[in-house]
């Protein structure tokens, strides 16, 4: 394999899905943000709410178009760019794609068309069954797409198949209720949710501060900080933890993350700073609370949480497990019927991926030198310190996001979103949950790393046989349209937040006041 | 769990969906393709235009589901036509995936500035956006067609040897001419329907005459070309339709001519090129005698025609290669395990008519013709 084939195929998908999700988790959390207002308006009748729903469904509009649009580059990006890892796994992470296309994004698709354009042609109640379908088809997206995510994080229900020379489903239930992919769901989605609550309250705020538009604003910003308490709370307790204890790699994320060289006694201690030194495998100025990391990660006061040098051990012996896999892979290949290779084969098949570690020093594994083993072995550990440090990041803007929403709440009952402290402070704060959330991807497959499947496919396995022009070409293609692209996108964001909700004024302004909108400005503003 | 089909039937259903979903996609992206690959010649003015982009505008979400869906269906169904198609056409998938990406968002953002020379950008952008995928899904069922340049070695990996510039080949570039006729008729066709009588709908009917003629014309010149030149590949030896997918296992030969032979043995395939040119002249037939419904089914048939024709020629390859014919993908070696092909059939059935019946519930919902008159008072149009 030519490691700069992929490192630029790793580059480029990187670039191309955090791309992809800037706009998703505002699709996510925006779709029911919309439902929540349209409901409001079904329920009360208040020309009001509708005026709020269709200004924010324009926004949703703008931002989705490039959502839809950048998740095709992805459906493809495994064909274009990691073919082997397309065959490899193909049997098993091909079908929750496809169910996503047929289940998910088919409603999504279908029914946004008619949220926008079906505002005169159905019901209310008809239209917010419409604006549901949307919420719910995207957010089905997002379980799909995590569900194959999750597989590779733990590929639960499958097995090699040396006749196919692929991973192939053996247990569809294992896949579908892998509980990391679970976890991984609801922690993701909640993250939407605070993301579009953080977008909406701060979009609002400068409302409230240019005194424009406030009759929606204050609305807007009440439904916002509500949805953003219970999701900003569900994002950090129902976080990825749970599934850290699962398997090896999981227990290496974990230990990196912790930057946990050595195995502790347990419970161990959970360290809130430090600098983690990758050469001499220690961690310097580490500061530590006792007894937390072991509850949080074992749920339990005797649970052990193994450190990073215990891991690596570990990987070593698997490495030679797998060699005698690979060996009667490669026996098998040339006597499809040899017994004695497919009994060889059945023992040791977990750790066929561990000896293909070794193809990054050798091309035949089985004659690597026990320096090369140590060598792949040490593979397994991902980057410590980046890991260390994106988890804190994320981690303290989520607990950041639960005070704030926190202190919205107190500030809707009691002032009415009248200190403008607080409003410059929503205004500030808009970019933090994309921060926190591009931040937690990277850390999720940062440290999944060397694996593209954890103990089945190393990632340099994984890469199409591409030339590096080709690659280049298309990363500099992707990053010219996809610039340009943002920058329409953000330009038109700007202009349609600076133009406000115009477009739909209520039926009559006069009506909207006798409907009850007392202490608060009619359309248009004051 | 025992499954109820046999791996044999079940690759040969998912074969069929193969075909339903291209087909699928042709016939509602089509639509959308061929508009947009028409816009700056459909309408003079920028109301004409937003016409026809209004005609499109409430659909093309769902439409683009089906190019999705197609990715994940041959991922999930025939992982090795995924994985050696995709990256063998790497660089035309680039462009296929600029454009695709390009379309909606000059739908989207067009609309947003009056200013007329930002919205000719656009305009051009849209037909960039609908020609040039037209033209690379033509080009690439050529090469298909031709058999590709690829290798897989004893790990199954793929080894290719080809670039771009080599996609361009004559018989290609006809049948990515022959993909251009064909989808621009049938937006043509589709736009009759969703418009209102007037100087749009009489530039549809033009180019959809012209495209229909072109097609019939290409679809001709493209089945002589098969049958006289040096295509086609043959399996030899045991067939194995139930055992692993797994290349190496079957014996595949160059066999120039070959792409007739399904012909011989189920006459009843003939029907698939019969259609392919029915097609295009009930459509004529639709246009002159001014029944746009008659006219869409007739692009609607000619589309199902001129698919089936190429992948009933094939059967049951799917991808052959030209430099290593044992590396070729066939029907019987290049799906899922039993397993997945069975799972992936069930959730196909509980949700594509689900799907179809919410889709037919929202052309019913915005059923009707789009006016002038709408573009110019409805405030949510592009």
């Amino acid at each position: 394999m030519d490691m700069a084939v992929v490192e630029l195929s790793r580059l480029q998908f990187a670039l191309t899905a955090m791309y992809h999700f800037l706009f998703v988790p505002l699709t996510l959390g925006l779709s029911f943000l919309l439902v929540i207002m349209e409901s409001i308006y079904v329920m009360t009748g208040k020309e009001i709410w509708r005026v709020t729903t269709r200004f924010w469904g324009k926004l949703f509009g703008i931002n989705f178009v490039l959502g839809v649009a950048t998740g095709i580059t992805m459906e493809f990006e495994f064909g274009t760019n990691w073919a082997y890892y397309a065959h490899y796994v193909g049997d098993i992470f091909g079908a929750p794609l496809a169910i996503e296309g047929l289940m998910a994004f088919f409603l999504e698709a279908t029914f946004v068309g008619l949220m926008f354009f079906g505002w005169d042609r159905l019901s209310k109640v008809g239209h917010l069954f419409v604006t549901f379908c949307v919420a719910l088809g995207s957010n089905l997206s997002a379980l799909w797409i995590l569900i194959a995510n999750g597989w590779m994080q733990h590929p639960a229900g499958s097995a090699f198949n040396p006749e196919t020379m692929r991973m192939e489903v053996t247990d569809f239930y294992a896949v579908l209720f892998n509980p990391v992919a679970q976890a991984k769901f609801v922690h993701t989605v909640s993250a939407g949710y605070v993301c579009a609550s953080v977008f909406v309250m701060g979009v609002s705020a400068w409302y409230l501060l240019k005194g424009k538009w406030t009759n929606v604003a204050r609305r807007s910003m009440m439904v916002a900080a509500a949805f953003g308490l219970a999701s900003s709370l569900s994002v950090v307790v129902l976080g990825d933890e749970s599934g850290y204890a699962l398997t090896d790699n999981q227990k290496m994320k974990l230990a990196a993350i912790e930057a946990m060289w050595e195995t502790e006694p347990a419970p161990a201690g959970l360290s809130i700073f430090g600098f983690p030194d990758m050469d001499k495998h220690v961690t310097h100025f580490d500061i530590k609370i006792p007894y937390v990391l072991g509850l949080i990660s074992t749920r339990s006061l005797t649970g052990e949480v193994m450190g990073i040098n215990d891991l690596v051990l570990k990987a070593d012996e698997r490495i030679r497990s797998g060699l005698i896999a690979y060996d009667a892979v490669e026996k098998l290949k040339t006597d499809r019927t040899s017994a004695p290779a497919r009994e060889a084969f059945e023992l040791h098949k977990r750790d066929l991926g561990y000896a293909m570690l070794l193809k990054r020093y050798v091309p035949d594994p089985r004659q690597a030198s026990d320096q090369q083993i140590l060598m792949a072995a040490k593979d397994t550990i991902p980057d410590v310190p980046v890991m260390f440090w994106l988890f804190r990041m994320m981690a303290g803007i989520g607990f950041f996001f639960i005070a704030f929403f926190a202190l919205a709440f107190y500030c809707a009952s009691v002032c009415q979103f009248n200190k403008r402290w607080f409003l410059k402070l929503a205004v500030v704060i808009v970019p933090l949950p994309w921060l926190a959330i591009e931040g937690g991807w990277v850390l999720a497959e940062i440290g999944r790393q060397p694996w593209a499947v954890e103990g089945v496919l190393p990632t340099f396995l994984g890469a199409s046989s591409l030339t590096i022009s080709q690659i280049w070409t298309t990363i500099v293609g992707f990053t010219l349209l996809y610039g340009t692209l943002a920058v329409i996108e953000v330009r038109l964001m700007i202009a349609a937040v600076r133009k406000g909700p115009v477009e739909h004024p209520p039926a009559s302004s006069e009506g909207g006041q006798q409907q009850g909108n007392a202490g608060f400005a009619p359309l248009p503003a004051e | 769990m025992a499954i109820p089909l046999d791996y044999e039937t079940l690759r040969l259903i998912w074969w069929l969906l193969l075909g339903v979903l291209l087909i699928g996609f042709t016939l509602t992206d089509g639509y959308d393709l061929g508009v947009a690959a028409l816009m700056p010649f459909i309408g003079k003015t920028d109301e004409e235009r937003r016409l026809a982009i209004n005609a499109v505008a409430p659909h093309w979400e769902g439409h683009q589901v089906w190019f999705i869906l197609g990715g994940g269906a041959i991922f999930a169904a025939w992982p090795f036509v995924y994985a050696v198609s995709f990256s063998g056409f790497y660089l035309a998938m680039f462009l296929l995936l600029a454009a695709l990406i390009l379309r909606p968002v000059s739908f989207k953002y067009r609309s947003k500035h009056a200013d007329p020379a930002w919205r000719s950008r656009w305009d051009w952008a849209m037909f960039v956006s609908g020609l040039v995928p037209a033209l690379v899904f033509g080009v690439a069922v050529g090469n298909v067609l031709l058999g590709l340049p690829f290798r897989l070695d004893s790990d199954l990996r793929t080894f290719y040897e080809g670039s771009l510039l080599g996609l361009f080949s004559p018989f290609a570039l006809l049948t990515g001419l022959l993909s251009v006729a064909m989808i621009v008729m049938h937006g043509a066709g589709f736009l009759a329907v969703k418009i209102e009588e007037g100087p749009v709908l009489e530039r549809a009917r033009r180019f959809g005459t012209f495209a229909a003629l072109l097609c019939i014309v290409l679809f001709a010149l493209g089945g002589v070309w098969v049958a006289m030149g040096q295509m086609g590949f043959r399996l030899e030896g045991v067939i194995d339709a139930q055992g692993p997918s797994n290349p190496h296992y079957s014996q595949t030969v160059a066999a120039p001519g070959a792409w007739l032979d399904n012909y011989g043995r189920y006459p009843w395939m003939m029907l698939a090129p019969v259609l392919g040119f029915a097609g295009p002249l009930i459509a004529l037939m639709g246009i002159r005698s001014r029944s746009h419904a008659l006219n869409l089914t007739g692009s609607s048939l000619a589309t199902v025609g001129i698919i089936s024709t190429v992948g009933l020629s094939m059967f049951p390859f799917i991808v052959p290669s030209a430099i290593d014919p044992q590396s070729s993908l066939t029907a019987w070696n290049a799906s899922s395990s039993h397993l997945t092909l069975w799972i992936m059939l069930l959730v196909t059935l509980i949700f594509l008519p689900i799907v179809l019946a919410y889709t037919a519930w929202a052309i019913k919902v915005l059923f009707g013709r789009v006016t002038i008159e709408q573009v110019r008072t409805n405030p949510d149009f592009y």
